[in-house]
């Protein structure tokens, strides 16, 4: 499985924020895509997951499912974390299990991976910025996608939890998925780096 | 016993666990007596036995108004003492008011029906009771759509105080509106007019109901305090065990990708 | 299918718990038709001969009013980026999303009918006559107001000018409403056809609202 991008470019807002952009991962493969603020990291992750539409130039996922688009193989792990804080921990995770579709796990289980396990029937509206956080994490973890797009993934992250993001990570890469993330901080991991718009 | 003894919740529930039994029986037999007494009533000579509807609806009436009285107060609690159990006090009423308010329509308009043979007039009692209802519909809602209780306390205290001083101005307003329209009044049943074998039930009712009023905002204002209690128990727990967890869900994570890794 | 029922049945869950509103609509058409004798006067006669109207223009206004965070709530915390991202087609989630909405928010008005039928003095062939129009045409205005909804999360804004661009298609739903409930209480019409010219409305709002939202959406996408 290759996901390959040529020649993107990226306009928004009558600006063009990068052109030309080449890039490539593999599975088993970790992409960290850095660039001082305002290069286009999120843009070009929202390129890839279909939110935006590139003005030039294609983005492709080479043997993946070929009944289903990009954006249907993909996770975003954005900076909203698409939390209901009137719904439970449970009844979140399990919303978008149901939605999203797919091979899925067993909710508890990722629950208790992203340590909300004592929280799962609370609502929403209890957790803390990382907490929340967490709560996006598990939903990667319980819906199976092969490409995790992960803008800034330990933002709002403790250490312990920055470790266990990095756990989660070389998980799935084992598993032969790949990952693109957007991020300031090192990842964590070992990763091909992609550096957009000139030098940080 | 002052106000500053019910100030501490813990007490209040204590203090009220003793209290309500008593107060709940003593709604109950002055009920009975009320009731008793209304049914021995005389029929009036021009509605006959729909006059009996009078013991209910009056004290309902009453009640209607003397609910948005007690919010008023704890509003006034809530905002210039800060007293800690304002605010519950101001939240457990409104539903009950509401209730109130809800079958003082009721049975005005069962009353109104043989006389205007419509369930509803726009008369300017009922019109008025009927805006009362609105706005603790109103109120009930902004408790409602506030998750929490402290920041939506102090916007319903101005809202009841605002309606405090407004619900006169529209009783006013639709007093004259009425007028304008129609000359008179249909139901026209001053107080001092009555006769004592009206007026002795009616007040048995009234203090009957009085005291109803008072054990069920009493047992609201429990439930209100424990629901709370029941609210920050699980804001402990949501951020309490996550602390405790943080470590080991770390050392799971990391445990697993060893695996991965190994696999 | 599963998708979509968890859909709905998350979109209800939110609507009627704490913080939700779907009862405030109710709440609103409560208030709105209580104005109403305030500004014509209490005569029974007439206000039984407006009744329909005033039940139409009050359910009108708040079944559109509470359209409003259709989208925007969605859009706010990032659920939206997911659902467009997701194996459903838009347009379908749309639909399932504007259906939990008429459960929500616009079943209720319905059942509210008759209570306010008393206020306004209709009778019981009026008051049903109201409340069958009711349930046939407002998921024409749920599924129009929802192309609003979609544009207003489009623009970044909502509130007024949805309004705005919203209740001038409605125009057609309120005049074969009332029409259809006149018809019931006074004739000469028959309640048949403004009826039937009702219904066809709702079944095309079903087909055009879904699509025209999920395209505006995606074109709204940044």
């Amino acid at each position: 499985m290759q996901l390959a991008g040529r020649g993107v470019v990226c306009v928004r807002g009558g600006r063009e924020v990068f052109s030309g952009l080449d890039f490539e991962a593999t599975s088993g493969e970790a992409v960290a895509v850095v660039g001082r603020n305002g290069s286009g990291k999120t843009s070009l992750l929202r390129l890839i997951a279909g939110l935006l539409i590139p003005a030039g130039g294609t983005i492709a996922l080479d043997g993946g499912d070929a009944e289903l688009t990009l954006p249907e193989q993909c996770h975003y792990l954005g900076h909203r974390d698409a939390l209901k804080p009137a719904l439970s921990v449970a009844e979140n995770l399990s919303f978008w299990a149901d939605f999203l579709g797919g091979e899925r796990l067993d909710a508890a289980e990722s629950l208790a991976t992203v340590g909300l396990d004592h929280a799962a029937d609370l609502p929403a509206a209890f957790l803390s910025a990382g907490q929340r956080r967490r709560l996006s994490l598990a939903r990667l973890l319980t819906v199976r996608r092969p490409v995790w797009l992960l803008d800034e993934p330990t933002n709002a992250l403790d250490v312990a939890g920055q470790d266990m993001v990095g756990g989660l990570m070389r998980e799935h890469l084992a598993r032969g998925g790949l990952i693109i993330a957007a991020t300031h901080a090192p990842l964590g991991i070992d990763s091909r780096q992609l550096r957009i718009g000139g030098a940080v | 016993m002052t106000l500053i003894d019910l100030a501490n919740p813990t007490r209040f529930l204590a203090l009220t666990a003793r209290v309500l039994p008593w107060l709940a029986g003593a709604t109950v037999i002055l009920l009975a007596v009320g009731l008793y007494q209304s049914a021995l009533a005389p029929d009036d000579y021009q509605q006959g036995a729909t006059v009996k509807i009078m013991f209910i609806h009056v004290p309902n009436a009453w009640l209607s108004m003397f609910v948005w009285g007690v919010m008023s107060i704890a509003s006034l609690g809530t905002l210039v003492w800060r007293h800690p159990l304002a605010d519950v006090a101001a939240k457990a009423a409104a539903p009950i008011g509401a209730a109130f308010t809800f079958l003082a329509l009721l049975t005005g308009s069962l009353w109104g029906r043989p006389m205007w043979g419509t369930y509803w007039e726009w008369d300017a009692r009922l019109t008025s009771v009927l805006i009362l209802f609105l706005m603790y519909l109103g109120l009930m809602a902004l408790w409602r759509a506030v998750d929490d209780p402290s920041r939506a306390a102090r916007a319903a205290a101005v809202l009841t105080l605002v309606g405090a001083i407004n619900l006169p101005i529209i009783k006013f307003s639709v007093d004259w509106w009425n007028t304008l329209h129609q000359p008179a009044s249909v139901m026209r049943m001053g107080g001092s007019t009555l006769d004592k074998s009206f007026l002795i039930p009616l007040l048995v009712m009234a203090i009957a109901f009085t005291l109803l009023f008072a054990t069920l905002h009493i047992a609201a204002m429990r439930n209100e305090i424990l629901r709370r209690r029941v609210r920050s128990l699980q804001m402990m727990q949501a951020s309490r065990v996550a602390f405790s967890s943080e470590s080991s869900a770390g050392s799971r994570a990391e445990n697993a990708s060893n695996e991965a890794g190994a696999a | 299918m599963t998708a979509l029922s968890a859909l709905v049945r998350r979109d209800i869950r939110i609507a009627l718990r704490v913080g939700g509103g779907a009862l405030i609509g109710v709440l609103f058409f409560l208030t709105v038709v209580v104005l109403m004798p305030f500004a014509v006067g209490p005569d029974l006669a007439l206000l039984s001969r407006l009744g329909p109207a005033i039940l139409w223009l009050g359910a009108l206004l708040a079944s559109l009013l509470t359209l409003d965070r259709l989208f925007m709530a969605d859009h706010d915390d990032g659920s939206l980026d997911l659902i467009t991202m997701s194996r459903t087609p838009l347009e379908l989630a749309c639909a399932a999303k504007a259906l939990a909405h008429w459960l929500a928010a616009g079943l209720p008005l319905i059942v509210a009918t008759p209570v306010l039928g008393l206020l306004l003095n209709l009778d019981m062939v009026a008051t049903g006559a109201v409340a069958l129009t009711l349930l046939a045409g407002t998921p024409a205005l749920t599924f129009t107001g929802m192309i609003g909804a979609a544009l207003a999360v489009t623009l970044h804004r909502g509130g007024l000018l949805m309004a705005v661009l919203v209740l001038p298609l409605s125009i057609p739903v309120l005049i074969f409403g009332v029409a259809a409930s006149q018809a019931a209480i006074v004739g000469p019409m028959t309640f048949g056809a403004p009826f039937s010219i009702l219904c066809a409305l709702s079944l095309v709002s079903l087909v055009i609202g879904p699509f025209a939202a999920a395209a505006s959406l995606r074109h709204g996408l940044d």
